[in-house]
């Protein structure tokens, strides 16, 4: 099953095409500033190692009117990073809308433990504001939402979230957070995320690591049960992913205390600095806690992927070999040898169908990369890829984090001083052990990036806008394009099958090996349709007439 | 449960929204820009409020939904977003070639205090509005009425950038359709050729949210109300404008400005309030009723006598729009039926005196709300049960943990299709409605019925 993007068995029809000139095509439509920044943004990959890698224009600001896939901080921080947490009520403080957009959208699934457990999430909090309190302030107004939140459901813990117009206001919500946590004596705690921070989703991702990094983790100590303790970071359930991926976990033996964040609880936060090792699925979103935790207690992190079979055997092989225990690693070839075969048989299936398909993915921070596998599990070539909201390590591998430049609005993002706890630091592995362990060839703190990953001549496309990908569907006719629902139906109407990848279209789960065979499914499927056959209509397929008949 | 939080115990709330029944006023504007053929919506405000808008409407109508948006970032935040929206208008004029950028304000640019008005001006008078094209705009702030506030907003600010005098009068009704579906104003553009009146109905979103797949996409599809016939609203003889929420606003302004008398009325959902629309085109346009537009009319009574039995004092509650809510609850009493529980997020004092009105006559008391939520709405019914449930897709929650029947209404329904094709307004609309309610309570009937009285036929 590997590397089976290798001797497509179908002719590669974009292996000769000159995507420069596609490139220049695209940008020459583009008023000259803008086609200056969006130059930087596009790229062509070349043959050749990494040194030879070309920069992307990464985590900059969207030009105004370009037609943008990216939302807001608020969206990164509220909607992907806390939004799956069931048992805490998330109070939007602004005006109804933000709250009412990220309400139940996103698919985040949740299983409570049992009927009488708390379950959030299938509410919607806002405070609602009205004009009075844009003029007067909101403070009251949120202190008194806090307060009624409380006497109706009392959660253990209550959040607050600020959206645009309370940032401009000047409320203080994190006073009024904490007033009011002294007062209840539950824990409440606010999060200045307001929606022009940053220039897209990803500046709420980091304040949102700050905030559970800050306000929750490491506030139980309790060490439970399991040898092999670790948290997955960056695996949000949408559709069940964390479902399954619990599922084979727990059949390798593998204790998850914690999940940043799908199918959570903030039991499981504060808990989760006792874990051993931190499994980092989306790069873009979580290796702020990633890092964090490992600088206060310890806790090593490597990078994984549950997405595509073999990416799913590769990282249970990881965790195996980061505890050096024998029965483990027994245990995790097991589970392996006895998932694989099957999903193989659906693999070799799907690919029958699939085999030398382009696909294209423009898709948040981490998914166009990890979902590259299932489609070259499939035999189909990803021609164009691209980030909605990556930076340049995302693209590039972190090896470039040290020269990526620190712009104003990075700037204003808060980065935590963190220290090493003198009490809850616990060495997990020493220098020496981790430099064996990489030695072996188990990298620590590493990511790599999406470019190295594609085939050389491809596209990879930053921040991607409503005209290029009409163009991209142009030059390339690609069988298959995933990106997010703003974007579906325009690709579906140019008459190519559209994937979203925030959403799975309402189906999945697609992590994992049973994952992975729904996603087979799904794509064979999709690109072998008989629904797109029927576009035009017969008339229109032959228009001239043979004879003509007429009313008389 | 799903809503497993929710108590029968109502304690009073002065702060917290719980489950809104209503959202922000831009995606109501942006929904009423579409409208405007080969028109692109344009969202002044940090890019999350614009993405939220499209999706969500992206959600309901499975349709693409394109808008552009100033991205502020906080520096545009602190100064102002003059220079990103003149940075947008241009970008957007060059790149997409829209005839029509339509700007709408957001909760943060009417913060701040951008002054529409002279930022558009500013971008006419650098040479950014190419020539023969134009930028409209309307101020949107959230935390002002709703969706549906920023629906009628974005109808008045279409008036003031399009609508002329020429002192010309011309054969002509404008129609303001109201926050309502592409079928229902494809349905009310039938109704009125049918009746062989001429009309200018704005906004027009049929054919551009319910386009057709030909395998090319166009950005700008066929539908949508032209500028040349904005242009003309000026010169009509008069405007009927449905739905007093959505589209007195634009109605009473083109009153003021250019002399148009308006006439404000239900939206044409149900019986009692198509009747009045037919009957004031009738006399407004001074045309005779066609036969078929009787028989449509006699079709619907007569389905609703057929079946009267089973709507005959069957408790409902509803949420959603206050123009749709209004037009429905009428329709309900007129099927004996009885509405219990009402609640919209808009607010609106005429709201809940108008449902208090319409409901005077009923065996049971109504609990209503203007700028109430679907917590509210669920505790009501947890101490008053109902036989059905009608709001949008939100309502599911309800419907399932309380097992009522439900049929989806309004805005937004994200999990069902049908609202962009099949109307809910005009005779038909009323034959579809009644025929969506009692597929509802009937499949309940046939589910729940005991084998021994398990009917054949209904
Ligand atoms: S900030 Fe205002 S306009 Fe934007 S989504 Fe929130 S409520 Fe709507
Ligand atoms: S107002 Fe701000 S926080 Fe709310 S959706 Fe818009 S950009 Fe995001």
């Amino acid at each position: 099953m590997k590397d089976t993007q290798e001797g497509l068995a179908v002719a590669d029809k974009t292996i000769d095409m000159d995507l420069n000139k596609i490139k220049a095509q695209i940008l020459d439509k583009y008023p000259i500033k803008v086609a200056r920044k969006r130059a930087k943004q596009i790229v062509v990959t070349q043959p050749g190692d990494s040194n030879t890698m070309p920069e992307i224009g990464a985590n900059v600001r969207t030009i105004p009117g370009i037609l943008t896939q990216r939302g807001c901080c608020y969206a990164g921080c509220k909607g992907v990073i806390l939004g799956p947490t069931r048992d805490v009520i998330n109070i939007v403080h602004g005006p109804v809308g933000c709250s009412f957009y990220a309400w139940l959208t996103r698919r985040n699934q949740t299983r409570p433990a049992n009927d009488d457990s708390p379950n959030y999430m299938n509410y919607c909090f806002t405070t609602d504001m009205q004009d009075q309190n844009i003029v007067f302030g909101g403070e009251k107004k949120l202190k008194q939402a806090i307060q009624e939140a409380y006497d109706i459901f009392h959660p253990q813990t209550i959040s607050v979230f600020s959206t645009c117009p309370v940032g401009l206001i000047g409320d203080d919500v994190h006073s009024v957070c904490r007033e009011m946590k002294e007062t209840l004596g539950i824990n409440i705690f606010g999060f200045s995320c307001e929606g022009y921070k940053g220039v897209s989703q990803s500046a709420g991702h980091h304040i949102a690591n700050n905030g559970i990094f800050k306000n929750v983790v490491g506030m139980d100590d309790t060490i439970r049960e399991g040898k092999f303790r670790i948290n997955l970071l960056g695996e949000y359930n949408i559709g069940g992913d964390s479902f399954e991926i619990e599922r084979i976990l727990n059949d390798c033996g593998i204790s998850l205390i914690s999940t940043f964040s799908g199918n959570s609880t903030m039991g499981q936060f504060a808990n989760s600095h006792t874990a051993d090792l931190n499994a980092v699925m989306c790069h873009r979103s979580i290796t702020y806690m990633a890092e964090m935790m490992e600088t206060k207690y310890g806790i090593p992190w490597i990078k994984i992927n549950f997405i595509g079979a073999e990416a799913t055997a590769k990282s249970l092989r990881k965790i195996a070999q980061y505890f050096e225990d024998e029965e483990l690693i027994a245990k995790v070839e097991e589970v392996i040898a006895r998932e694989l075969p099957s999903v193989k048989v659906e693999m070799e299936k799907a690919r029958a169908l699939c085999e030398g398909k382009l696909a294209m993915l423009f898709v948040g921070g981490s998914r166009a990369h990890h979902y590259q596998e299932l489609f070259g599990e499939l035999g189909m070539k990803t021609v164009s890829a691209g980030y909605e909201f990556g930076h340049r390590d995302d693209y590039e591998g972190r090896r470039v984090i040290p020269s990526i430049k620190v712009d104003a609005d990075s700037r204003n993002i808060e980065e935590l001083s963190v220290e090493q706890d003198p009490e809850k630091y616990r060495l997990r592995k020493t220098e020496a052990e981790l430099a064996e362990l990489t030695a072996k060839g188990l990298e620590f703190s590493q990511y790599d990036g999406l470019i190295k990953e594609m085939k050389n001549n491809t596209l990879v496309i930053d921040d991607i806008s409503q005209y290029e990908t009409e163009k991209l569907i142009e030059a390339f006719k690609p069988d298959i394009f995933c990106a997010g629902i703003k974007e579906k139906y325009a690709i579906q109407k140019s008459g190519v099958p559209m994937k979203q990848l925030h959403s799975y279209d309402y189906g999945g789960p697609y992590a994992g090996f049973q994952g992975a065979v729904n996603f087979y499914q799904e794509i064979a499927r999709m690109t072998n349709s008989k629904v797109w056959s029927y576009v035009k209509a017969p008339w229109e397929k032959e228009p001239e007439l043979a004879a003509t008949y007429a009313l008389s | 449960m799903l809503l497993r939080h929710t108590s029968k115990e109502i304690l009073e709330r002065k702060a917290l929204m719980i489950n809104p029944a209503k959202t922000c006023q831009p995606i109501g504007a942006m929904y009423a820009a579409l409208g405007v053929h080969g028109c692109m919506p344009h969202s002044h405000g940090s890019q999350g409020c614009c993405s939220y808008h499209r999706s969500t409407l992206t959600r309901h109508y499975k349709e693409p939904v394109v808008a552009g948006t100033s991205s502020f970032t906080e520096g545009s935040s602190v100064f102002g977003g003059q220079s990103n929206l003149i940075q947008a208008i241009d970008n957007m004029f060059t790149i997409y070639e829209p005839e029509v950028i339509a700007v709408h304000t957001t909760c943060l640019s009417e913060t701040i205090g951008d002054d529409l008005t002279q930022i558009v001006k500013k971008a006419y008078d650098d040479g950014k509005v190419p020539a023969g094209k134009h930028v409209i705009y309307a101020p949107t702030p959230s935390y002002v009425g709703s969706h549906v506030t920023g629906f009628s907003n974005m109808c008045k600010g279409i008036v003031n950038g399009f609508s002329e005098k020429t002192g010309e009068k011309r054969n002509q009704i404008n129609i303001l359709p109201g926050y309502v579906e592409p079928a229902d104003m494809e349905e009310i553009k039938r109704l009125t050729t049918e009746m062989g009146i001429e009309t200018v109905m704005f906004p027009d979103t049929s054919g551009v949210m319910n386009g057709p797949q030909t395998g090319r996409y166009h950005m700008f599809p066929k539908g949508g109300t032209t500028v040349d016939e904005l242009k003309s609203t000026g010169d009509s003889m008069g405007t009927i404008a449905l739905g007093s929420f959505a589209s007195s606003l634009a109605a009473k302004f083109l009153d003021t400005k250019f002399k148009v008398p308006c006439q404000i009325q239900e939206l044409p959902i149900g019986l009692p309030a198509t009747d009045r629309f037919i009957n004031s085109l009738r006399k407004m346009a001074g045309v005779n009723v066609p036969d078929s537009i009787t028989r449509e009319r006699g079709q619907l009574v007569d389905v609703m006598t057929d079946m009267a039995q089973y709507f005959y004092g069957k408790k409902v509650a509803l949420f959603g729009d206050p123009d749709q809510l209004i037009a429905l609850t009428e329709f309900l009493v007129s099927l004996d039926m009885i509405p219990v529980h009402i609640v919209t997020g808009t607010p609106g004092k005429e709201f809940t005196a108008k449902i208090l009105e319409l409901t005077k006559d009923q065996s049971e008391p109504v609990n209503v709300k203007a700028h109430g939520d679907m917590f509210l709405l669920h505790q009501w019914i947890k101490n008053t049960s109902v036989d059905l449930l009608i709001g949008n897709t939100y309502g599911k929650y309800i419907a399932r943990d309380e097992d009522i029947p439900f049929v989806r209404h309004g805005f937004p329904i994200m999990d069902r299709v049908g609202h962009s094709y099949f109307p809910t307004v005009g005779y038909k609309g009323g034959l579809r409605l009644v025929e969506k309610m009692l597929d509802a309570m009937l499949d309940k009937k046939d589910r729940d019925s005991p084998e021994e009285s398990f009917e054949l036929v209904l």
